[in-house]
């Protein structure tokens, strides 16, 4: 396959940006997406004009480095990561507009690479049990309902990677959100620091600049891990219920 | 010289071993004395982790804020630690490559983690898992680590329920086991495919919560580049930012390692793509030993390599031989026929016919080696890459014809889902295309049983110790090891050097850490000015052919003497024909590409000596000139049985081999078979 790609270079994040053309020739249908961009950095790199800078590392689908919008769409047009979506979803000829994550709570680091601390920070303001090591009981003490556990489970696979947020017309970040409290309010565990948390969570998300939620379900239909809407019903009932009890 | 007798007085049961053959001869050169653990804890094994947790010093809390820990690496090994660490009070720098520590390739694991918590009543025991370790890494593994990293593996299970981590469940509400990699008890504790997913976002949580109450600072987007040892102990760091460029300085009292294996230096293998040796091949090349560098375990059923321009290999779970049939075409013309179309009576299912009674349930180190076997004499089946096909069948006709389809797709939907999405087939009509493929590394640097290297204050947990899986690694003992070492071993070690401390302030104007820092800049300058014409991938690609080639499956005297010419010729043509672009002063993957690559191409080398000198087959190690009649890996104990832990020789000399004898008190070895 022979391709046109149009793909944002940026040197750093004080630098304006630029959408820039690049022809690649000679691509599989069995190549992921990455290691088509492996091939034109190597052909850059032998021309003499400096790689295309971005994220990637596990590529199986796990880690959640890999943040590209691709045709307008985050992960492209799989309901997939990226590293996992192949050429052969790619016609030959065509031409491929390649993008950062879209959102103004991650900033562009350089290329294709975006500043995704604020899911730490949200993580750091809550989305945990508190326990130290050593002072757990024993494991089968506490029983947590099956079906429970399996919804725990569900929207416990989120990898993090943000494509929510880049879908988002608002840029919110409420499916990743909903997703934690939903994992650990779904626990027998996480019952003690459920209302804090939330509200807590939610104060640091909104101080990121993150969106606020308007119910379009993008979010949804982006996510490679296919996380459920209804984790943002969770996330306003707990939250609700928070704000009653004083939180 | 030190006798192997074991020192608290016990019944040996083995001999010192004592090594005739010197294939590696003018490699390296031999230490004088026999190298010893001076942490070897004493008494019956049962109480030895005990009486070391009870001798070990403390530290007072109010001091603990005084002490200054650094981690590399954010991993189940260090992201425990980091969490365990900051809660004890102690303060904690963590250092990642990656965006955030959740990445952390840990993240990737699929199966589950073992415990011998007996739920299932079906005879486990802290002993039996022990006993299933040591057998399983056909014994070249230490076993007070092992009894040790048993025993705390229940308190694991009840710290990750704890934080949250959704273990399956059954009906009733309580974990579910699975049974995982030939023992014959269900202790493992699962996640779906995702355990190593859920168990790191629990430690990634608890370091998270760590970070907010202040007592665990994160340094991501860092890459370790040397440490600082001053006066004989490690006292620190130097780092680069990876989006600045900027060099920086970390001094703390001690420093742990928690850096991950060293897998990609076969180029292809399921690591993450930057999954790397360099913090470890640093240390080494600053003294710290490098203990069974060949210790690699490849694992049998991966995705085939589908073109040069593959970049990683795709694990599928294990559990897939249980219904899957492998075959091979008995003659080379049907390689390239539809394999529906090959007929029975010309199909050749060679693990049946070899293993009669294990047939497709063999060990990964057999399903693998004959896999190779198979294309080498070229009946391998898929694509062509280089001069072979590289692939097998693993055929689901016969199950789906006996279960049904729908009983298939229950059990496999997910992996199937995967296998299509990569390859474009569909396997419920086609068989599957396997092949082996490098997952992880049983070698890594040398500590004692307190986990401390032999620079003292540098710790090194998890993948990159070499302490607990002798020379395999059983199935589901991985996430086990790392959170072992991260959660209960080292916060209860590394207080007995710590309660030392703090020592003396290091300035930044000390000659070791100008050395350091100047040496890591240097070394950047260097890559930036080489200006030749190729990339670091490009060496890093043939690095791991060679590797794949010669120190792969099967490793032979002669393909291993041609590895380390080649290996050094390509390191002469690295440093002088390199092609670097951009700058050091801001984010540049092609640079952090080219350290990395140094440094795997001299781990590359020793890898090599050390398969040399050891000629005999053991675990995920197969020399061709050590093998039964019938083909099968054969050990020689009274040669072996001992930990070979290199010494850096300094640029252009030989590595130094220190042996460490392995005592067994409370198990007996024994040769494995699978016929």
């Amino acid at each position: 396959m022979n391709l046109t790609l149009k793909i944002w270079r940026q040197k750093d994040a004080q630098s304006s940006g630029s959408m820039q053309s690049y022809a690649v020739e000679g691509i599989s249908e069995d190549m992921s997406f990455l290691e088509m961009l492996d091939t034109l950095n190597e052909q850059l790199n032998e021309r003499g004009e400096e790689p295309v800078a971005f994220d990637h590392d596990c590529r199986e689908g796990i880690c959640g480095s890999c943040d590209l919008m691709i045709n307008g769409q985050a992960h492209g047009p799989e309901v997939t990561t990226t590293c996992q979506l192949h050429m052969r979803s790619f016609s030959d000829g065509q031409t491929i507009t390649i993008e950062p994550w879209r959102a103004g709570a991650f900033p562009v680091v350089k290329d294709l690479i975006v500043d995704r601390s604020a899911f730490d920070r949200i993580i750091q303001s809550g989305g945990y049990i508190s326990v130290n090591t050593g002072s757990a009981p024993e494991a089968n003490s506490v029983p947590a309902p099956r079906d429970k556990a399996m919804r725990a489970f569900n929207v416990a696979t989120c990898i993090g990677c943000g494509a929510c947020v880049a879908a988002c017309p608002n840029g919110s970040a409420s499916l990743f959100l909903g997703a934690k409290i939903t994992h650990l309010g779904e626990l027998p565990q996480g019952q003690p620091e459920r209302m804090g948390r939330v509200a807590s969570m939610v104060a640091q998300h909104d101080a990121e600049g993150f969106g606020g939620c308007t119910n379009i379900g993008e979010c949804t239909a982006a996510c490679p891990k296919e996380i459920p809407l209804d984790v943002i019903s969770q996330l306003n009932k707990d939250l609700r219920d928070a704000l009653r009890a004083g939180y | 010289m030190a006798s192997t007798a074991d020192v608290s007085g016990l019944t040996v049961l083995n001999g010192p071993p004592e090594q005739r053959s010197d294939d590696a001869h003018g490699y390296y050169t031999p230490a004088p004395e026999k190298l010893v653990d001076a942490k070897a804890p004493t008494g019956l094994i049962k109480d030895r982790w005990t009486t070391r947790k009870m001798d070990n010093r403390l530290v007072n809390p109010a001091n603990r804020r005084k002490l200054d820990i650094i981690i590399v690496g954010t991993g189940l090994a260090g992201g425990a630690a980091a969490a365990t660490l900051g809660e004890a009070g102690y303060n904690v720098k963590s250092f990642c490559y990656q965006d955030s520590p959740r990445r952390a390739h840990s993240i990737a694991a699929q199966g589950g983690i073992n415990a011998a918590k007996n739920y299932k009543e079906d005879g486990d025991s802290t002993y039996r898992l022990f006993y299933d370790t040591v057998k399983g890494g056909d014994y070249r593994s230490r076993e007070s680590n092992v009894y040790r990293l048993a025993e705390v593996s229940a308190n694991i299970i009840d710290q990750c329920v704890a934080q949250g981590v959704p273990f399956a469940r059954d009906y009733g509400g309580l974990l579910d086991n699975r049974s995982f990699g030939g023992v014959q008890v269900s202790r493992t504790f699962y996640a779906r495919g995702q355990t190593g997913q859920q168990l790191l976002i629990g430690a990634y949580q608890a370091m998270e919560r760590q970070v907010a109450a202040g007592t665990v600072t994160q340094y991501t987007r860092h890459e370790m580049l040397e440490v600082i040892v001053v006066d004989g102990k490690a006292r620190g760091i130097i780092a680069r930012d990876l989006v600045t460029g900027e060099i920086e300085t970390h001094l703390a009292d001690v420093v742990v390692l928690a850096s991950g294996g060293y897998g990609n230096v076969f180029y292809l293998s399921t690591n993450a793509m930057g999954s790397n040796v360099t913090a470890t091949w640093r240390a080494h090349r600053k003294g710290a030993y490098m203990a069974n560098p060949c210790y690699t375990q490849i694992h049998p059923t991966c995705i085939p390599v589908s073109g040069d321009h593959q970049s990683k290999l795709t694990l599928m779970s294990e559990s897939l031989r249980n219904d899957g049939r492998i075959w091979v075409p008995k003659n080379k013309e049907d390689c390239t026929k539809d394999p529906r179309d090959i007929p029975e009576e010309d199909r050749d299912y060679y693990l049946e016919r070899i293993y009669p009674s294990f047939g497709n349930l063999v060990p990964r180190d057999i399903a693998s080696r004959q896999a190779k076997n198979m294309c080498d004499e070229g009946r391998g089946v898929g694509p062509m890459v280089g001069d072979f096909r590289r692939g097998v069948y693993l055929d689901f006709a016969d199950a789906i014809a006996r279960l049904g389809e729908d009983a298939v797709r229950e059990k496999y939907d997910n992996l199937f889902d995967m296998y299509e999405r990569i390859t474009g087939e569909n396997p419920y009509e086609v068989p599957m295309r396997i092949y082996p493929a490098v997952h992880y590394v049983m070698g890594g640097l040398w500590v004692d049983y307190d986990l401390q290297s032999n620079i003292p204050g540098l710790f090194v947990t998890g993948e990159a110790n070499f302490s607990d899986h002798g020379a395999n690694r059983l199935g589901a003992s991985a996430l086990m090891q790392g959170l072992a070492d991260g959660y209960f071993v080292l916060p209860n070690t590394i207080r007995d050097y710590l309660a030392d401390g703090p020592f003396e302030q290091v300035d930044e104007a000390h000659p070791a850490v100008v050395e350091a820092r100047t040496s890591v800049q240097e070394r950047i300058d260097k890559f930036l000015s080489i200006g030749g014409s190729r990339s670091a991938d490009s060496f890093h690609k043939e690095l791991g052919n060679i590797m794949w080639e010669y120190c792969g499956m099967e490793r032979s005297e002669e393909g291993l003497r041609k590895a380390i010419d080649m290996i050094r010729e390509l390191k002469a043509e690295f440093w002088s024909n390199l092609k670097v672009l951009g700058t050091a002063d801001s984010l540049n993957q092609s640079l952090e590409k080219a350290g990395r690559v140094a440094d795997f191409i001299e781990l590359g080398e020793l890898m090599c000596i050390d398969a040399l000198n050891r000629r005999e087959s053991c675990g995920g190690h197969f020399r061709a000139e050590s093998q039964t009649e019938d083909g099968e890996a054969l050990r020689h104990d009274e040669e072996f049985a001992y930990v070979a832990a290199w010494e850096f020789g300094g640029e252009g000399g030989q590595p130094v081999l220190h042996k460490e004898d392995l005592i067994y008190t409370a198990i007996e070895m024994k040769q494995r078979s699978y016929k």
